[in-house]
């Protein structure tokens, strides 16, 4: 039987960079999470009516609520660019014989991101 | 039956995770700016009630909340398999139980406004 290298089930991520380059990237998610439900309790304050959706803007207003939208505000920028640096790796495009460069895929990604961004931004009254 | 399934929570993870990339930063932007008390014009409740009432919108809305949550479950299923934890059916059910529950809810939420 081949010696096969002892490997740790649970630290293994801290052995090389890329490694755990890869868990941090698959942690966002908790973020993305986070967001989501907060999303999710937005609009069912709204379906409750001006008063349920007040309480809901009382319960965002607070210190709590400051440091985990800053934490889920930088996971957030964090996930998107990590996440078109690997679209190009996820899905290859072919034209004829060669393949669309992937600095192509990931830099149209960034400007859709960009500019969906800044309509997002604008709509919403932030500036 | 189990390679149907595995295609088609990637294929969420994968939707959900693309579609968070685009919209999610702006829109923890928003909610920050809520969280300062700072709330941008959209948050005032004419605003977003009026908002939330276009068909359009609803269904903008359900995609991005809905596919958040599969795209969340699956990959902390596979983060937590990553960290050592080997009872990926119990994960895989609360996760993805918990996704589900997320995505009958919003519906509810947005066909009430």
């Amino acid at each position: 039987m081949a010696y096969v290298r002892p490997v740790s089930k649970t630290t293994w991520y801290l052995a090389k960079r890329s490694y755990t380059v890869h868990m941090v990237q698959e942690l966002t998610s908790l973020f993305v999470a986070i967001l989501a439900f907060i999303l999710l309790w937005g609009i069912g304050a709204v379906a409750g009516g001006p008063e349920s959706y007040q309480a809901f803007l009382d319960s965002m207003n607070s210190t709590g609520m400051l440091f985990v939208m800053w934490g889920v505000t930088v996971v957030m920028f964090y996930h998107a660019v990590a996440w078109f640096s690997v679209t190009p790796k996820a899905m290859p495009i072919q034209r004829g014989e060669e393949f669309v460069p992937g600095s192509l895929i990931a830099g149209g990604h960034y400007v859709v991101w960009v500019v969906l961004s800044v309509i997002i931004l604008l709509l919403a009254g932030v500036f | 039956m189990a390679r149907v399934n595995k295609a088609l929570f990637w294929s969420l993870f994968a939707a959900g995770g693309t579609l968070t990339a685009f919209v999610f930063p702006a829109l923890a932007v928003v909610v920050l700016f809520t969280a300062y008390g700072h709330p941008p014009d959209i948050m005032a409740f004419e605003q977003i009630h009026g908002l939330l009432s276009n068909w359009l919108v609803k269904l903008a809305a359900f995609g991005t909340v809905a596919l958040a949550l599969w795209h969340a479950a699956h990959r902390m299923r596979t983060a937590l398999h990553g960290i050592g934890l080997r009872a990926d059916g119990l994960v895989a059910v609360v996760g993805y139980g918990i996704a589900a529950l997320g995505t009958v809810l919003v519906a509810y939420y947005l066909l009430r406004i």
